[in-house]
């Protein structure tokens, strides 16, 4: 809490409708965000049971300098992944950390079923258990609107829900936080729905006196400064993520067409200029957030003979231009939004869903299934076809479906084409073919997420690529960023949080921490998933990593499977030997 | 000549709520931001244009005819100023503003009047709020 020195959980029981709130303050040297919340599922999580038992817990943590410093917007939620069976973690912006400060909470803890469809009321004043039946089937759109015309609250809630695919527990479904956000990757939305969560909407007015007006304000104005003045972060308002499009295309890095080219003949039809030329409508905001990275991009759609025409706004970002654009050889921005937008309505990871329809395309061409699978004519390029089957994995219409509607990791086990089929670690790939840092970066990243360690910068940015050198970026780049996510830091506003800066931020507020206080959390944080995905049974041992992705050039030519493996090798002989040290530590 | 603020170009509002975040802590030193006088809100969920509920600045002001024990006087440019010690709390204020800017904080027992300070104005990075000098 703001001005104590304890984490204040609030712990809701769905079984039983009940609710607690316990102040620890032996979580408060984790600071919050991943931190506690890797904390809290270490403690609360069950192992040898499946991830979407009614026992297992979601957790959601904010830290303490969460909506009060400029750009310190991220909620983390940890879970099991029923996607990769091991460490779940996910993050998102909106205005979720915001209410949830508000509310006077630091960290949300759930567990047990609720009998029916329910949907939560958190404020500082109570808690309630809602009916949601009429709402189990709705698209995340209508969710979001019958909660906002039910409740009270404009301007100052966050509503956050599941679609359909949650509800059917897809290993891939996400949560929507304020329509724009999400909680994206490793299935969260499934463990929302295995409880028959379908939303929740968080407030509250919990009177949050500022101890040190001047010191506070001080700081919070030289970070502001940075964040508007400099060009730390301009790109990020201007383009947009979307400018990577172009560069990476230029450097035969951009995954296209399930990976069988890294360059696209029509990347500029889709690139981020072509989407701020052509769909812009508006750019906005996390809470806290000066910025407004978030794209808003507009298309119109025929509905029907007779220039009859609805005009459809969702939003934009490098991850999906690539995952439902380029890897499905989508050639215009139109269509790609209007991917985009059957993903959001269904709730689907954006990511997941274009790397297993990527994949699916293949293997329908390839014979390893057939049309009667598929029940859609998929084909790069072909827009409509690729619609028509995200909305049957929603569904998990049949068996083909809700096969593929755990991933690919489960989809090859049945119908083969492993080689092709873009994983690593378990999770589907990201979308930047830059190298061997990437590629081992997001095998072994805690979350398998390129944003666990962005091996895709290093090797941007390397002049020549070592082994040595990649295990150590890796490694401590991933540890760098336990701390920012532990402080719920935008990963954008890494440039400008550098550690002098997160501590004056820290001992403005009055949380005295000294640098290697930080390094401690680091290193902290950084083994405890470790130690919790080793309790969950996850193993690199006799890794593969598939054929594809040596078969097409990086920036850096074609990748040497050895040569990833043995760095693979590298990597693990080397964290494994910290771990022992830490363990003995503790 | 007095200032008073203004909200003409919500059209290139982000959202960011920096100018509450402001109005909170500079005004009533709270980190909450429904301690803020002014008000960003959506016209109905962030897919619609985001609006700014803020005093208008009257130069015959409700609030202050409603106030039974006179806590909120004119100040010159319009608007009001509230005097705490003369507030009873009574919300008669809040009832009496058409425009719904004046709300209750009910930990300190007073309702949240915009002073026209400008303190929002500097922080908001979109240019989106301004100051305007207005004869007494
Ligand atoms: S608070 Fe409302 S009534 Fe009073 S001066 Fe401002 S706009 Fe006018
Ligand atoms: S002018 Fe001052 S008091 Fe009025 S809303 Fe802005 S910061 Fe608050
Ligand atoms: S600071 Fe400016 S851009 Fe941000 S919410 Fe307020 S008016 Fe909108």
């Amino acid at each position: 809490m703001i001005g104590k020195d304890f984490i204040r959980v609030l712990y809701i029981d769905l079984t039983n409708k009940k609710a607690d709130i316990q102040e620890r303050k032996d979580l408060y040297k984790y600071l919050g965000g991943a931190g506690v919340a890797a904390k809290l599922l270490e403690e609360n999580m069950k192992k040898g049971v499946d991830p979407l038992h009614e026992s297992q817990p979601i957790i959601i943590s904010i830290g303490p300098l969460s909506t009060i410093f400029p750009v310190v917007t991220k909620a983390v939620a940890t879970f099991i992944s029923p996607h990769t069976g091991e460490y779940g973690e996910s993050h998102a912006g909106g205005r979720l950390a915001m209410a949830i400060r508000n509310a006077g909470y630091d960290a949300i803890v759930i567990t047990g079923k609720a009998q029916k469809p329910t949907y939560l009321v958190i404020t500082d004043k109570n808690i309630e258990f809602k009916d949601a039946r009429a709402m189990w089937g709705l698209d995340i759109e209508e969710t979001g609107r019958v909660i906002r015309e039910r409740e009270p609250g404009p301007g100052k809630r966050s509503i956050i829900r599941i679609g359909k695919a949650g509800e059917n527990l897809v290993t891939y479904s996400c949560v929507n936080v304020d329509t724009y956000r999400h909680f994206g990757r490793l299935g969260i939305g499934a463990v929302f729905g295995s409880k028959n969560l379908k939303a929740m909407m968080i407030m509250g007015e919990e009177d949050l006196p500022i101890a040190n007006l001047k010191e506070y304000f001080k700081t919070y104005q030289e970070i502001y400064k940075k964040v508007t003045q400099t060009d730390a972060m301009a790109k990020y308002h201007e383009l947009g993520t979307p400018m990577n499009i172009k560069v990476l295309n230029s450097i035969s890095s951009l995954p296209t067409k399930n990976l069988l080219q890294s360059t696209f003949e029509h990347a500029d039809d889709i690139s981020g200029e072509t989407f701020a030329e052509k769909n812009l409508v508006r750019k906005v905001s996390c809470v806290g957030c000066p910025i407004g990275c978030i794209h808003i991009g507009q298309f119109r759609r025929e509905f029907d003979k007779g220039y009859e025409y609805e005009s459809i706004s969702v939003s934009y970002d490098h991850e999906l231009i690539y995952a439902l654009g380029s890897l499905l050889g989508i050639k215009t921005t139109d269509e790609v939004l209007q991917i985009i937008e059957e993903v959001e309505l269904a709730g689907l990871d954006a990511i997941t869903t274009g790397v297993v329809l990527a994949w699916a395309t293949e293997a329908l061409k390839k014979g390893l299934i057939s049309r009667e699978d598929t029940l859609a004519d998929l084909e790069f390029g072909n827009t409509m076809e690729y619609v028509k089957a995200i909305d049957n994995i929603a569904e998990r219409v049949n068996e083909f479906y809700y096969t593929i509607g755990k991933g690919l990791k489960e989809a090859v086990k049945k119908y083969g084409g492993e080689e092709f089929a873009l994983l690593y670690g378990g999770n589907e790939m990201a979308g930047y073919h830059t190298g061997y840092a990437f590629a081992l970066g997001q095998t072994v990243g805690a979350r398998h997420s390129h944003l666990d360690n962005a091996g895709y910068s290093y090797d941007q940015s390397a002049k020549e690529l070592k082994d040595d050198e990649i295990i150590n970026y890796v490694i401590n780049e991933e540890k760098e960023r336990a701390v920012l996510t532990s402080l719920c830091i935008c990963l954008f506003a890494r440039k400008v949080y550098d550690r002098p800066t997160i501590l004056k931020a820290l001992n403005a507020v009055g949380i005295n921490w000294t640098d290697d206080d930080l390094t401690r959390l680091a290193n902290d944080v950084f083994f405890t998933k470790l130690k919790i995905k080793k309790e969950l049974g996850y193993s690199l041992e006799n890794y593969k990593f598939p054929k594809r992705i040596f078969e097409t050039p990086t920036m850096w030519g074609k990748m040497d499977e050895e040569r990833l493996n043995r760095l693979l090798k590298m990597y693990i002989e080397r964290v494994e030997k910290e771990y022992e040290d830490w363990s003995r530590g503790k | 000549m007095p200032k008073v603020l203004r909200a003409d170009n919500m059209n290139k509002c982000l959202g960011c709520f920096t100018c509450m975040l402001t109005c909170a802590a500079v005004n009533h030193n709270n980190h909450n931001l429904a301690k803020s006088s002014i008000k960003v809100k959506t016209r109905g969920g962030l897919q619609s244009k985001f609006a700014a509920t803020i005093c208008v600045a009257c130069k015959e002001p409700a609030c202050a005819e409603a106030c039974p024990t006179n806590a909120l006087v004119k100040r010159p440019g319009g608007g009001v100023k509230l005097i705490e010690e003369k507030c009873i709390a009574c919300e008669k204020c809040v009832a009496a503003c058409i425009v719904g800017s004046i709300h209750m904080d009910y930990d300190r027992k007073i309702p949240i009047v915009c002073k026209h300070c400008g303190a929002c104005v500097r922080m908001c990075p979109h240019n989106c709020l301004s100051m305007e000098e207005v004869s007494e």
